[in-house]
């Protein structure tokens, strides 16, 4: 039996208790809905919820919880010769479940007799039976790896029966209570919402702990790093030279110093473009105007930030190399600074000031009434009474461009180079922290040295960064709108 | 009483918001240093005539605006006038209040300020402190002139509005409803201000209370459905309708 079947069947019940129970509060109030506390579909909800819900939480608990448990005891049973170490381990237990996987296609497509694989006890008959039925097994795979992949799939099959067992008990027991419940005088009203709040409840939790989950491995890897690595040397030192034969200077001060020197540049460029196209459209514009500039700007957000990189590659860099940088003798790369905040500011723009459009378009007409009718122009409008009303919004709008910019790789990669470097010059090739994840994780790594694991230490460092810039964020957002509202 | 010379005159003036004509071919004289009040009953075009007045309607992109309206024998249509010009001069009070997102002293000293009107810190604390009593709530606010001026309640929002017009001085006055949400007190220190505020200057009331019309204004208009069904003294609208409709309106039979 397919494990989706159970599922299945437990929602046709579902929906099969949903008319049974509408129709029996109904008639236990001789079928006139207004002598029920509620409506009778809220009986039907009553009893969906009731009937699918536990169930399925059971089913999804026993399927995420099982391999665990019959990991531990498909384990216990390996020799230690199997088990020395963790690596060890994790190997044996890869081959266990893969073999075990292939005897179970193999008897479901009739290959291999169910006999055959679980019984013959000599090891030499069952390496035979699993050989012709096409299931790769070398004369070095042991008994035990062999024994231990029987036990994986009778395992298999004891859980899948049970699992069916237990959830269809559950979906029965939730139906037959709903049904005994679905009476004229009973609340299924608040039983229903108290569901539908543990619903939501359930879908906001799922982004907080994914958020939590990822936080703690990142913790967890960046532990090793500091264990292997002195943190003074990784915050503090002001060289970057990696190498992997060991012995590497992983101070980010050069990469932190080129993400916040790239981003500010950018900011530079696109808060002001961004916001006085926001105004214009959102205050000057006729309405055709805007019909059309709008989605042209927003054209722009669509664009992949791989193809900016090209245009900072092939395009800006050079431009900027040939007329300003060499001219000025302030160096002759193409790939600067520079180059990566132009190409980067003209990314974000675009998402400047489409969100701050909108939250222009917020503040209320009657706000804007007040000021014309005291005789005030249209910018004196615009400067002391909408933006000013709009402020907590524009800022969380820059802030979520700056953890954009913060967070940008490709842009960097093609336009500022991937040279570490501490300088003032914006005509320098740097690099940043995003990049040099990037590649301290690309290529043959080893998760345990230190090289590798910095990458964890510097995404953590980058989390903490936009973290504190959103908490500034609701600090500012909260100051004003006590004022402002 | 004696008759002034008409501030604002109106002629065939027709207001149509997409398909809707909401004004419909209205002629009327303001004389200057009088109280004009507009009554009718709601959605009958008052407020939309009044903002005619101040081309507060030009912000509404499917208002259209024909006739002649002339201030001082002004066309204030004309396209040599400056709206921002004209509404310095015409104030306005609306319906809903709107206070802006700032201090309750900004608020008042917004007008002021951008219109030069003090020349330093002293004379801008005199202007709103005397304007903030005029609208009758400067008791009310004046330990806490740097809160926000959204922060006050419904009534005091709507004095507070009417102090931010006053500041700027203008020459005509225009009040949408302003006791609309003012207890008996407040709406006659309001109604007070109005009547010493006609000595210097045209205001135009719309109300809803016929008692305050009585009360405050020497000429009253009657709108109902878009038209303007009669206008006159406001002794002799009150006493002796000529419009059996006006009669009913204010009788209480429809509306
Ligand atoms: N911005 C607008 N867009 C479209 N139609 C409008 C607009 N403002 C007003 N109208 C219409 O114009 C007519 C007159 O509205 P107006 O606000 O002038 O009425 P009023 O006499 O002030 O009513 P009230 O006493 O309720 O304030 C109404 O039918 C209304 O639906
Ligand atoms: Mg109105």
């Amino acid at each position: 039996m397919s494990p989706l079947w159970t599922p299945l069947f437990i929602l046709a019940l579902a929906i099969a208790g949903f008319f049974a129970a509408r129709s029996r509060a109904l008639s236990t109030a001789g079928g006139n809905p207004r002598l029920m506390h509620s409506l009778p579909r809220v009986y039907g909800m009553n009893a969906l919820i009731w009937t699918a819900a536990p169930a399925l939480l059971l089913l999804a608990a026993l399927t995420l919880a099982q391999p665990m448990m019959q990991e531990r005891q498909v384990m216990s049973a390996l020799p230690d010769s199997l088990t020395a170490s963790a690596g060890e381990t994790s190997l044996a237990m890869a081959e266990i479940c893969r073999i075990a996987g292939g005897i179970a296609t193999a008897i479901e497509n009739r290959s291999l007799s169910k006999d055959a694989a679980l019984q013959s006890s000599d090891i030499g008959t069952l390496r035979d039976a699993l050989t012709g039925a096409g299931i790769a097994v070398t004369p070095e795979t042991s008994a035990e790896i062999l024994n231990g992949a029987q036990d994986w799939y009778a395992y298999d099959r004891r859980a899948a029966l049970l699992h069916a067992v237990l959830a269809l008990g559950a979906a029965a027991l939730g139906l037959v209570w709903a049904l005994r419940r679905a009476r004229k005088d009973v609340n299924a009203r608040s039983t229903v919402e108290r569901g539908i709040l543990l619903l939501l409840m359930g879908a906001a939790s799922v982004a907080i702990l994914t958020t939590v989950g990822i936080v703690f491995s990142m913790l967890f890897e960046a532990y090793h790093f500091f264990q292997q690595y002195s943190w003074r040397e990784f915050f503090f030192s002001t060289n970057w030279n990696p190498r992997f034969q060991g012995g590497s200077d992983l101070g980010m001060l050069p990469l932190l110093w080129g993400t916040l020197y790239i981003s500010l540049i950018a900011l530079i460029g696109a808060v002001p473009i961004g916001l006085f196209a926001a105004i214009y459209l959102s205050e000057y514009a006729s309405r055709r105007m805007r019909s059309i500039a709008k989605p042209l700007i927003e054209v722009l957000a669509g664009v992949p930030t791989i193809v900016y990189g090209l245009f900072a590659l092939i395009t800006v860099g050079p431009i900027l190399r040939d007329y300003f940088a060499a001219p000025m003798g302030l160096g002759n790369s193409a790939s600067s600074v520079m180059t990566a905040g132009l190409v980067m500011g003209i990314m974000l723009i675009p998402f400047v000031s489409s969100l701050s459009d909108d939250i222009i378009n917020a503040v209320p007409q009657s706000l804007r009434d007040g000021s014309y009718g005291l005789g005030s122009t249209q910018s004196e409008t615009v400067r002391h009474v909408v933006l000013p009303a709009a402020l907590p919004g524009i800022v969380g709008a820059i802030l979520l461009a700056a953890s954009r910019a913060i967070g940008e790789t490709m842009i960097v990669v093609l336009g500022a180079g991937a040279a570490a470097k501490l300088s003032m010059n914006p005509f320098e090739a740097m690099t940043t922290v995003t990049v040099k994840i990037v590649s301290q994780l690309t290529g043959d790594t080893d998760f345990a040295s230190p090289e590798t694991l910095v990458a964890f230490a510097l995404g953590l460092t980058l989390f903490v960064l936009t973290l504190i810039l959103n908490v500034i964020a609701l600090y500012v957002v909260r100051k004003y709108r006590e004022q402002y509202e | 009483m004696t008759q002034n010379r008409a501030k604002i005159r109106t002629e065939g003036v027709n207001v149509h918001y997409g398909a809707t004509h909401a004004i419909k071919d209205v002629t009327l004289d303001i004389p200057d240093k009088t109280v004009t009040a507009f009554i009718g009953p709601s959605g009958c075009g008052k407020s939309t005539f009044l903002r005619c007045i101040n081309r507060m309607n030009d912000t509404i992109d499917v208002c259209r605006v024909t006739g002649i309206i002339t201030i001082d024998g002004e066309d204030i249509y004309d396209r040599r006038i400056d709206p921002v010009q004209l509404r310095r001069k015409v104030g306005m009070v609306f319906q809903k209040p709107n206070p802006f997102p700032k201090s309750i002293y900004d608020n008042v000293a917004y007008g002021p300020k951008i219109h030069g009107l003090a020349r330093n810190r002293a004379e801008l604390d005199e202007i709103v402190e005397k304007a903030l009593r005029r609208g009758a709530i400067w008791d009310e606010v004046k330990d806490r002139l740097s809160e926000p001026g959204t922060g006050l309640s419904g009534g005091q929002q709507q004095r507070l509005c009417i102090a931010r017009a006053i500041a700027t001085e203008p020459e005509i006055l225009l009040m949408d409803e302003p006791c609309s949400a003012l207890d008996p007190i407040a709406t006659s220190q309001v109604e007070e201000l109005i009547y010493e505020l006609k000595n210097n200057y045209s205001v135009v009331i719309v109300t809803h209370s016929m008692q305050q019309a009585a009360r405050v204004s020497q000429k009253t208009a009657f709108f109902h459905l878009g038209t303007m069904v009669e206008y006159g003294e406001t002794d002799e609208i009150f006493t002796n309708p000529r419009d059996e409709r006006t009669e009913n309106y204010i009788t209480g039979r429809i509306g």
